[in-house]
């Protein structure tokens, strides 16, 4: 079953950590948020094949989907 | 010296945004001078642009783009015909560059000289600088450590639990703690990482940790005449992720005989680097200390305005940012130095947008905002009803002071205030500072910067 990471806050995407189609496991950090100067990891809770939604730069709202792993 | 009615300058640019902003102007206007705001295009509707008597658009959001942009905050000045320049805390307040900039520009900066900024920017320069000077300094490496095995080597030497931080920053940003070589290494990748994103400079300073300290601080003020005098002292050791959330004054625990040594300890550490206008000179506080007279070591030294210098300004009476303009315009200051003194007891409490339980950022909407007022209640807001706060800055939203006879009176006023303050559509911390207010810990004024963590450990 997929698994969609999406965003908790409104906040700009600081950091793609992984490449499209990479391998991941549960805990595996994916993309690095940032709002109000606080870094915010966005963390794989399943295992599979990763696709990054977002680009470095992007201005995320709350429920906005990050990720998708399979 | 000026004549009666006459003022300092004619107008000054205050470079930055939100509630420090406000706060400046608000001075600045009082004293007759014009106050002129820069800001991002998010923040046009904010009351410190608002309420400035002129305002000049940076640019976008991101800092980069606005408040940290050196160059189009000095064409800003040029184009609004400032005489000066007033950086707030944070941004462009500690960089040199900017300070020499202003100065090239033929302004007036309101702040200490560059030579100043660059002595205390870096922690490790600072440190020795001051050890030097005879203000006590904690076990660290008297070199900027840039990689790991050296770090592992000095750390044998300075000896564990150790502090690893940026010596190029601040604000708690990449600090943390480290009892042995493996959380070292950990430690200092993560310490080196943010250290080079945020400060550009990937330097380490490992200083010995001292478990259960207090954070207590020391305003120091430069005169334009060269004497520098402190102006007592606040604890702040209640944080969250090694930034402030609370700060009080006097603090707790101290004797007049450990204020006196911590504030000649200040007065020491100004001098060294020649210090002008409003400085703040942080220091450790070891509680286990304090029945054999109490120990405190150096920390570091703010060269700006500090975010918590209200409750100092309650307490004292003074205002530190007419000083910080007297001092930079080179007039003699509104105070006697001989007869300052403190009355009373004073508490800040940070409204930042934040959860209260896990203090996770909260930006969004202001669909209410309702400040509590009356005696001895003092709201520094950066906000209004119908205001966004937006990811891009940080979440302080409003400084709640509050002012009291005593202790117990402060407290009992800030449950007051706290109640009576309605911030809807985010969530805020308010709820944190109901919790702290009635905390046991808190209350007995015996805590540490372990409370907040133990606050929630308890869940």
């Amino acid at each position: 079953m997929a698994e969609e990471v999406r965003a908790e806050l409104v906040a700009n995407v600081w950091k793609i950590v992984v490449t499209e189609g990479q391998q991941v496991e549960d805990g595996d950090t994916l993309v690095i948020l940032e709002s109000m100067k606080m870094e915010i990891p966005m963390v794989a809770e399943s295992s599979g094949s990763v696709s990054v939604k977002v680009a470095e730069g992007d201005v995320v709202q709350e429920g906005d989907l990050i990720a998708v792993i399979e | 010296m000026k004549a009666k009615g006459e003022t300092v300058f004619e107008s000054v640019l205050v470079a930055n945004r939100g509630e420090i902003a406000r706060r400046v102007i608000r001075t600045v206007q009082r004293m007759g001078v014009k106050a002129i705001a820069v800001h991002s295009d998010v923040d046009a509707e904010l009351p410190f642009v608002q309420e400035a008597d002129d305002a000049v658009l940076l640019g976008a959001a991101a800092p980069s783009e606005s408040y940290l942009d050196i160059a189009k905050v000095i064409e800003a000045a040029k184009q609004s015909g400032a005489q000066a320049i007033h950086p707030g805390y944070g941004f462009l307040s500690e960089n040199a560059d900017f300070a020499r900039a202003v100065r090239d520009a033929g302004l007036v900066w309101i702040g200490p000289s560059p030579e100043a900024i660059v002595a205390m920017g870096d922690k490790v320069a600072a440190r020795n600088l001051v050890g030097d000077a005879g203000v006590p300094i904690a076990p660290g490496t008297r070199e900027p450590v840039t990689d790991v095995e050296t770090a592992v080597l000095a750390a044998k030497e300075v000896g564990y639990p150790l502090m690893v931080k940026a010596a190029g920053g601040g604000g708690g940003i990449g600090m943390s703690i480290a009892h042995d070589e493996d959380q070292l290494r950990t430690a200092f990748a993560t310490a080196q990482n943010s250290a080079q994103r945020f400060f550009a400079n990937p330097a380490i300073l490992l200083e010995r940790y001292v478990a259960s300290a207090r954070h207590v601080e020391v305003q120091i003020l430069g005169l334009a005449d060269g004497r520098v005098i402190a102006l007592g002292e606040r604890d702040c050791s209640v944080q969250r992720r090694h930034q402030k959330v609370a700060e009080e004054t006097p603090c707790p625990v101290l004797t007049p005989q450990l204020r006196a040594r911590m504030c000649e300890a200040a007065v020491r550490a100004g001098e060294s680097v020649d210090y002008r206008g409003a400085g703040t000179v942080e220091f450790l506080l070891d509680p286990a200390s304090l029945d054999s007279g109490g120990e405190f070591y150096f920390l570091e030294m703010n060269a700006r305005l500090q975010v918590e210098h209200p409750i100092t300004e309650l307490v004292t009476g003074v205002d530190l940012v007419e000083e910080q303009l007297l001092a930079a315009a080179g007039e003699p200051s509104m105070l006697d130095p001989s007869s300052v003194s403190a009355t009373g007891h004073a508490i800040e409490l940070r409204v930042y947008a934040e959860d209260p339980k896990r203090f996770f950022p909260s930006p969004g909407p202001i669909t209410t905002w309702v400040e509590p007022s009356g005696e001895g209640v003092r709201v520094d807001a950066g906000y209004r009803e119908g205001n966004r706060v937006t990811q891009f800055y940080d979440p302080l939203m409003a400084k709640l002071c509050v002012y009291g006879e005593d202790r117990a009176a402060a407290l009992a006023r800030a449950r007051e205030a706290v109640a009576a303050f309605q911030v809807e559509g985010l969530k805020s911390n308010l709820p944190f500072f109901a919790e702290l207010l009635d905390d046991p810990a808190f209350v007995s004024g015996r805590y540490d910067t372990g409370l907040v963590e133990r606050m929630r450990s308890r869940g």
